[in-house]
């Protein structure tokens, strides 16, 4: 039996621990509708936007692309397809500045747009999607180089290989402060979202879809029932969720709507639910619907250090210093650019860096509320941090173990647990950067672990090359002593030889001797 | 356009180490009040030399270390930690006694491990274990409270004992001071007075006019007060002054039920000496205690375990300083053996 709507709304919802409630901010850039604007002349479009393998790249400098064409095809399993926002010729593959946390540069296809706006030819599957097979559909997925938009970026198609998954969650949640691109796309595209996620459902033989939203956007929360009423399916079902953040993280929705946990280190659909944002429905219903592959996004540009915040609809590739531009220009009291929420944002160092396929939020702060946090007092183990941590973590003992490198505690400690919200450093009375020392840790890890990797690899194949040597200077000084033995029974035949002579000769000289005698004697 | 790249999380809530240390002062102020009232001018001697003494040192070690002097003393530490000496010292203390306690408790206590956040042990309470170990007779030296008998003495005669160590020719030290009720208690009891005859003696009936004694039980009761306070501002964890207090109280209440001659009730042990003090302000010390949910019940509950114990059976009057700093050292293995399970552990 499906359910209907009063069943699952009076269902009580879980919670997870800790977390925090933060001053929303959203309604800055959610008065006007979603707007696009007018193409610019070049594009700078990375080739590593996913989580994954880096994408292999199909064209060459002095190639003519059009829109939509594919510019990198997924490098591996878990990895994703590049295409082209814009018509237009490829100027060059370099090393370009990406929006990266690590401030490091990536391969990037430089497009100079030509205006001409021309697609590539297109053939939409349309309705016809619900008799294609799963494997084909995630195909299309993949080939569209689809990722999870909440920020993740994982390649959708790889998390859709688990099929007869009872309940698909969507991610409308969005808790961090200030981003309102998911509100927007609920409020104008409701019924896009949900022909994505009837597509998902298609794929993974879903039998339920759960919309979950922050109970701070109501419009939104309007939109989709409306959407859903009309659809009248039954399929779908809105949960309105308590606003608390990391709430919108996956794990943590997952136990606030089934009351379980995700065991640590496995996946969503051990639990029966697999858990997607509805920018990536939308998206595949794009691809599905218009054979348009991800090349463009909804990205929120606010804050109080940007003049008209808003919410643009706009290509990947395109500079973000124009789309701050199209939205009036930074203020005169502006501060720091970040991509993505001010929890788990990261700033970046310039605006001369292309919108990624990640890229939900670009958040200019102002100078007035900016935070000081030149330094940061020692800590005084409050436990603030452990009452607020999603994961159950001790932070204060992390930064401790963090600070004096303790790799051994910090893995008893769960370090890798760590899904870094934020929440232990917004609430820190001493102003310590906790998330950043739980990041660089983690990365001493890794690479200390690479390393022992490389050198365990590099010591087995010293090994195998010493066992090689071994054997054939075994097998060398084998041959040898056979030869050798071969050689001396050679010789012991030759010796046998002449006991044999010198037997018969023997023999011969006795019989003669014996012969002599009988002569003697008959001589006597 | 070119930005400055600051590390993630870019909002921040507003209350700092300074507002939490300052939150802590203002809550011990209607407790300080009332020690103030009870026990006349000493308090404010105390908490004079006790806050001079510490902010001098602590100026002088940081400037020692190399550090910044005067944005690190706002923090309000060593302010805080006066405090907590002054308000524990016997009010009749003279000045050189606060003096070493102090300097104890902010040079060894606080900066020999490294200062705010790496002492082990909590620094007031070392102070005041060092002045009580080495001057067992001066840590003795409590007035008696306004209401029994002649109350407290005058501003000069208490200026003159506390600063100059003379007192009038009319007086001596024992006519000047009283034992305190825990105190009292002891030593009747090892008269062979058990605790309803000490009660009701002409002697001491004024001191054990309430409950727990005259002064101490409104000292504790307003303490008890701004800890509330502390708690729901979530300054202080709610988890160690509810263990401390049950244990204290649920261990008490079994021994002077099984024998009320000789065991004081749980009343009397909540709400006399240190208690609310110890547990509001001291045992909630985040630097020393436990910082695991788990292990903070166990530090709490501990703490007033060992109360009662060193109360009942030991050789000093209250034993709150010394059952702070023994759950101190077991603190780190505690946490240790606490740590809440994960996220999606299985085992949960």
């Amino acid at each position: 039996m499906k359910p209907t709507a009063t069943q699952l709304s009076e269902k009580e919802l879980s919670s997870f621990d800790g977390g925090i409630k933060l001053v929303a901010y959203k309604g800055i850039s959610t008065r006007e509708p979603i707007s696009t604007f007018a193409q610019t002349r070049q594009y700078i479009v990375p080739l590593q936007q996913h989580i994954g393998a880096i994408s292999q790249v199909l064209v060459a400098p002095g190639d003519k692309v059009l829109k939509g064409q594919m510019l990198a095809k997924p490098g591996d399993l878990v990895s994703a397809a590049i295409h082209s926002p814009v018509s237009g010729v490829v100027t060059d593959i370099t090393q370009h500045d990406i929006p990266h946390i690590s401030g490091l540069a990536d391969q990037c296809v430089i497009i100079e747009n030509d205006f001409n706006d021309e697609w590539v030819t297109r053939q939409p599957l349309g309705d016809q999607y619900n008799e294609t097979s799963s494997h084909e559909l995630r195909n299309v997925i993949r080939d569209a180089g689809i990722v999870g938009l909440g920020g993740a970026t994982y390649p959708t198609s790889v998390k859709q290989t688990e099929i007869n998954i009872k309940t698909l969650i969507l991610n409308g949640v969005e808790c961090e402060p200030y981003i309102s691109c998911d509100d927007a796309l609920m409020r104008e595209r409701a019924q896009e979202i949900l022909s994505g996620a009837d597509i998902i459902g298609h794929i993974i033989k879903a039998r339920e879809c759960i919309i979950a939203i922050e109970d701070n956007k109501p419009e939104a929360i309007k939109a989709m029932q409306e959407a859903i009423d009309h659809d009248g399916t039954g399929f779908f079902q809105v949960q309105i969720i308590p606003t608390i953040y990391p709430s919108g993280g996956e794990k943590q929705l997952i136990k606030i709507i089934t009351g379980e946990e995700v065991p640590k280190h496995r996946y969503p659909a051990e639990l029966n639910v697999l858990c997607h944002n509805i920018a990536t429905a939308y998206a595949i219903h794009r691809a599905i619907y218009f054979a348009e592959p991800l090349i463009s996004r909804i990205t929120t540009v606010t804050g109080h250090g940007v003049a008209q915040p808003q919410n643009i609809e706009v290509l990947i590739g395109t500079p973000i210093s124009h789309c701050i531009e199209r939205c009036g220009g930074y203020t005169d009291d502006s501060d720091e650019l970040i991509m993505g929420g001010p929890m788990m944002g990261f700033s970046l160092n310039s605006d001369n860096l292309p919108i990624v396929k990640a890229c939900n939020c670009l958040l200019v702060t102002a100078k007035t509320e900016h935070t000081s946090r030149d330094k940061h007092l020692p800590c005084i183990r409050c436990g603030k941090c452990v009452d607020v941590c999603p994961a159950r973590l001790l932070p204060q003992q992390l930064y401790w173990y963090a600070s004096s490198k303790n790799t051994d505690r910090l893995i008893e400690h769960n370090l890798f647990d760590c899904i870094e919200c934020g929440c232990c450093a917004y609430v820190c009375p001493s102003d310590i950067p906790l998330v950043q020392y739980y990041r660089s840790a983690k990365t001493t890890i890794w690479q200390h672990d690479r390393e022992r990797k490389f050198s365990d690899i590099s010591r087995l194949r010293h090994e195998a090359h010493q066992q090689r040597i071994d054997k054939q200077k075994f097998e060398r000084e084998e041959k040898l002593r056979k030869k050798r033995e071969m050689l001396k029974n050679k010789n012991n035949d030759k010796d046998n030889k002449k006991d044999v002579i010198a037997e018969a000769l023997a023999r011969a000289q006795a019989k003669k001797n014996d012969r002599l005698k009988d002569n003697d004697t008959e001589t006597d | 356009m070119l930005f400055k790249r600051t590390p993630s999380p870019h909002i921040k809530e507003s209350i700092s180490v300074h507002d939490m240390m300052f939150m802590v002062i203002y809550a011990l102020i209607p407790g300080a009040l009332a020690s103030m009232y009870f026990f006349g001018w000493g308090v404010l001697f105390n908490l004079f030399i006790a806050i001079s003494t510490c902010l001098l040192t602590e100026a002088a070690i940081l400037q020692l270390r190399g550090r910044e002097v005067y944005s690190t003393i706002q923090d309000g530490s060593a302010l805080l930690t006066a405090c907590l000496l002054a308000l524990a010292l016997p009010s009749l203390a003279p000045w050189w006694i606060t003096v070493i306690a102090s300097i104890s408790a902010i040079a060894v206590a606080k900066h020999l491990y490294g200062g705010l956040g790496f002492n082990p042990f909590n620094p007031a309470m070392v102070g005041y274990i060092v002045v009580m170990i080495s001057f067992p007779l001066e840590m003795t030296l409590w007035t008696s409270p306004m209401g029994v008998g002649e109350g407290w003495p005058d501003f000069s005669t208490t200026f003159n004992w506390v600063f100059l160590g003379m007192l009038p020719f009319s007086e001596t030290v024992d006519s000047i001071t009283m034992a305190t009720p825990i105190e009292l208690i002891k030593t009747q009891l090892n008269q062979m007075h058990d605790i309803a005859e000490t009660r009701a003696s002409d002697e001491y009936s004024a001191l054990f006019s309430s409950i727990s004694g005259t002064g101490w039980q409104w000292i504790n009761i307003l303490f008890l007060a701004g800890g509330i306070w502390l708690v729901k501002k979530n300054v202080a964890d709610w988890r160690i002054p509810t263990a401390f207090l049950i244990s204290l109280i649920l261990i008490s209440n079994v021994f002077s039920v099984v024998d009320y001659s000789t065991n004081s009730s749980a009343l009397f042990h909540a709400f006399s000496g240190g208690t609310m003090l110890c547990a509001f302000f001291i045992a909630t010390d985040p630097v020393t205690a436990c910082t695991t949910p788990r292990g903070r019940w166990i530090y709490g509950a501990s703490i007033g375990a060992l109360v009662y114990i060193i109360r009942s059976w030991g050789g000093y009057p209250d034993g709150i300083a010394f059952a702070v700093v023994l759950m101190n050292i077991a603190a780190p293995l505690i946490d240790y053996y606490t740590q809440p399970k994960v996220f999606g552990d299985p085992d949960r």
